[in-house]
């Protein structure tokens, strides 16, 4: 083809004008695209992105106006410290998420294991570690029943979780008797069930093992979506359940699986709650649910399933984290922490909407 | 044993009957998850055992629950209840519907929590929380002598919307401390010094934990802590504990649990104001009772627009001039 367009080839007249004709291939159009819409492909293909940006721009602004305080070792782990809880609670979400669906029981799972846990270790004299098997079981077998009522009963996951959120909610409030188990009595008693609360030192920074095991939770789920066949089956339910069944998947089984495996998380989250809180209470982390999707849809994992990386719910929970304690050490006033929450989540759902136009 | 039941059936029939001569009552207390109205249920129960009173018990899902709290006031009404005790979960919201129900020919009495205007309702049995307030703020400048000028003060309080119990126990204790607290409705209006600031807690642990170690980024040498209730304290303990400052820095706290109290006992808490979620309650019962029988309504405390069912100190260091009572004796009176 080249050969055709050398310069000073001799050919027939109507071959002359050859040379001044367009020698590129088809291609696909690519001038017309603004920066804007670069930015948007770019974010569709990593949409982990936003909320790293957020997290690193307002660690800087914060920086600036808190000053020294704020933008310490010690305090920044401190922030990680104070959302390891949510931070957990919002990976076991994010795997509902995944799925198209949602969890409203998350906290109350977690908060009645914790109490089973303590009931036995504390009060009934059963060996801690056995106590805590039990709950991480209890765990496993309250997420199933989500799954189950979801997969098998079929009805939607909100309202499916809606009424076992009341339900494990009164049992949680009939186990404890409204009451709450002190510190000390777990200190003397079952001080193993505090083992999360332990912390270690590097340079200013202080590391506690709850905050370790968020890490953990989510390298581990990270690893099982993105490079095993189950995860891939996770996402391609979430993104369309019917074309996932044709294609041979078996989706209730899946869907059973991550809701007892979210079950087990949220358990996890409960025992890592007692050495953070030092007492086990009742009334503890009753907006958990919510503050655990907060942290899902700030981290730009899509409501509508099948979109977004687990990782991103993790720099969501610590956006909310950092918020939190950047406004409070700039001199802010509470209600104006819940404002600024509250305008984030509808950011990060906005930015989600404008990402997902680029296929249309 | 198939006979003995029939037995009670019978016998439950014939006290159903029976009932219809009862005096019916009502309890509608904020949530069932607060041990305070848990056990305040209990004290009505048994008080109403004891009067031959029929008595019928609500909650509300959360605090702020108004919807139901509305519709259990109407239910009341329906079944002819001649006396409604209620803790309003918004002390405006539910005027309107407690307004019908005294019209209807009902008594209401608040428990714990007043009407605005208190008057909406026909009597209030409560804590006088400015009162206890008062008593922590005064035990902690007697506890710290001549320190007390050099106080650094965290007030750790219940949430944004500022309800009164919060208000009246922080002021209540800034008051007792001796700190001009400016508009005694307002939380975090005051300017002096020595108070590194607020922030909220929900009344739990968690949020006890999480805003002691904010303020304590503020500032590291807080050495007076005042908390609204003793979930919240022991939170605010754990986060000294993981400062290294659980050591020297004194906690007050109101409520009166017996946890709380236990924590008193353990040195945790260093004094708590104890408030009477039974006394209510049965005062509360026995003025529907006496409502019943002559007409009579209950009159308030003087000088004071509710009647006040008292508070306590416990500390397990008592100051002079300042009445109080050991964790030992406190154990003996705590609620939940």
């Amino acid at each position: 083809m080249s050969e055709t367009t050398k310069p000073g080839h001799k050919g027939q007249d109507y071959e002359q004008t050859l040379d001044r004709s367009d020698a590129r291939v088809a291609a696909f159009d690519r001038g017309q695209h603004s920066p804007l819409e670069r930015v948007q492909h770019v974010l569709h293909n990593n949409p982990t992105l936003v909320p790293v940006i957020v997290l690193l721009v307002s660690l800087a602004v914060f920086g600036l106006i808190a000053g020294g305080k704020f933008f310490s070792a010690f305090n920044l782990s401190l922030i990680l410290q104070q959302v390891s809880i949510i931070g957990i609670l919002a990976a076991a979400q994010s795997l509902i998420i995944l799925t198209a669906g949602i969890d409203l029981s998350v906290a109350a799972i977690m908060v009645l294991m914790s109490v089973i846990m303590g009931n036995l270790a504390v009060f009934a004299g059963v060996p801690t570690g056995i106590s805590i098997v039990i709950g991480l079981i209890g765990g496993v077998a309250a997420g199933g029943m989500n799954g189950w009522l979801i997969t098998k009963v079929k009805l939607p996951p909100f309202i499916t979780t809606l009424g076992t959120w009341s339900i494990f909610y009164a049992l949680l409030l009939w186990l404890s008797g409204a009451q709450s188990i002190r510190g000390q009595d777990i200190d003397a008693n079952a001080p193993f069930l505090k083992i999360f609360g332990a912390s270690f030192n590097i340079g200013g920074a202080r590391i506690t093992l709850s905050a370790l095991l968020m890490i953990a939770v989510f390298l581990v789920l990270w690893y099982m979506l993105n490079k095993t066949a189950w995860g891939r089956h996770v996402y391609a339910i979430g993104d369309d359940k019917e074309a996932a069944q044709l294609s041979g998947i078996r989706t209730d089984r899946t869907l059973l699986s991550v809701y007892g495996l979210a079950g087990l998380v949220c358990a996890l989250a409960g025992w890592a709650s007692i050495g953070r809180v030092g007492s086990i209470s009742p009334q503890s982390f009753y907006e958990g649910n919510l503050d655990s999707i907060t942290a899902v849809v700030i981290g730009g994992i899509s409501l509508f399933g099948g979109r977004g990386s687990i990782l991103g719910a993790l720099f969501g929970a610590l956006i909310v984290g950092v918020f939190r304690s950047g406004l409070r050490l700039s001199g802010v006033d509470v209600l104006w922490q819940v404002f600024a929450i509250g305008w984030l989540i509808i950011i990060a759902v906005a930015i989600d909407q404008w990402i997902r136009r680029v296929s249309a | 044993m198939k006979k003995l039941m029939t037995c009670s059936a019978v016998a439950l029939a014939t006290m159903a009957g029976g009932a219809y001569a009862q005096t019916n009552a009502c309890l509608i207390t904020k949530t069932d998850t607060n041990p305070f109205f848990v056990k305040m249920k209990e004290g009505a129960s048994a008080a109403a055992a004891e009067n031959g009173i029929n008595l019928s018990t609500f909650a509300g899902k959360y605090d702020g629950d108004v919807e139901t709290q509305v519709a259990a006031v109407e239910t009341c009404m329906a079944s002819g209840a001649k006396g409604i005790l209620i803790t309003p979960t918004d002390s405006r919201a539910l005027v309107p519907v407690i307004t019908q129900a005294r019209e209807a020919g009902a008594l209401v009495i608040a428990l714990d929590t007043q009407f605005e205007p208190a008057d909406a309702a026909d009597a209030t049995f409560a804590t006088d929380n400015f009162k206890a307030g008062e008593l922590i703020g005064q035990w902690a400048k007697a506890t710290m002598g001549a320190e007390a000028e050099n106080a650094r003060i965290a007030l750790l309080d219940l949430n944004a919307s500022e309800v009164s119990v919060d208000y009246q126990r922080d002021n209540g204790f800034l008051n007792g401390f001796g700190i001009d607290i400016k508009d005694p409705t307002d939380i975090g209006d005051e300017d002096d010094p020595r108070i590194v600031g607020n922030d909220v807690t929900d009344g739990s642990p968690d949020g006890g934990r999480t805003a002691m170690e904010n303020l304590l980024q503020l500032d590291p040498d807080i050495n007076l802590v005042y908390t609204i209730n003793e979930p919240a304290a022991a939170g605010a303990y754990e986060a000294l504990k993981s400062f290294g400052k659980d050591e020297g820095v004194l906690i007050v706290s109101v409520d009166g649990g017996c946890p709380g109290v236990r924590d008193v006992a353990g040195g945790v808490i260093g004094a708590t104001a104890m408030q009477f979620p039974l006394l209510m309650a049965s005062k509360g019962i026995e003025a529907i009772k006496t409502f019943a029988e002559t007409g009579e309504k209950p009159q308030n405390s003087d000088g004071l627009d509710f009647y006040n069912t008292g508070v306590e100190l416990i500390t397990d260091q008592p100051v002079e001039g300042l009445p109080s009572i050991t964790s030992e004796e406190g154990l003996k009176k705590c609620w939940g």
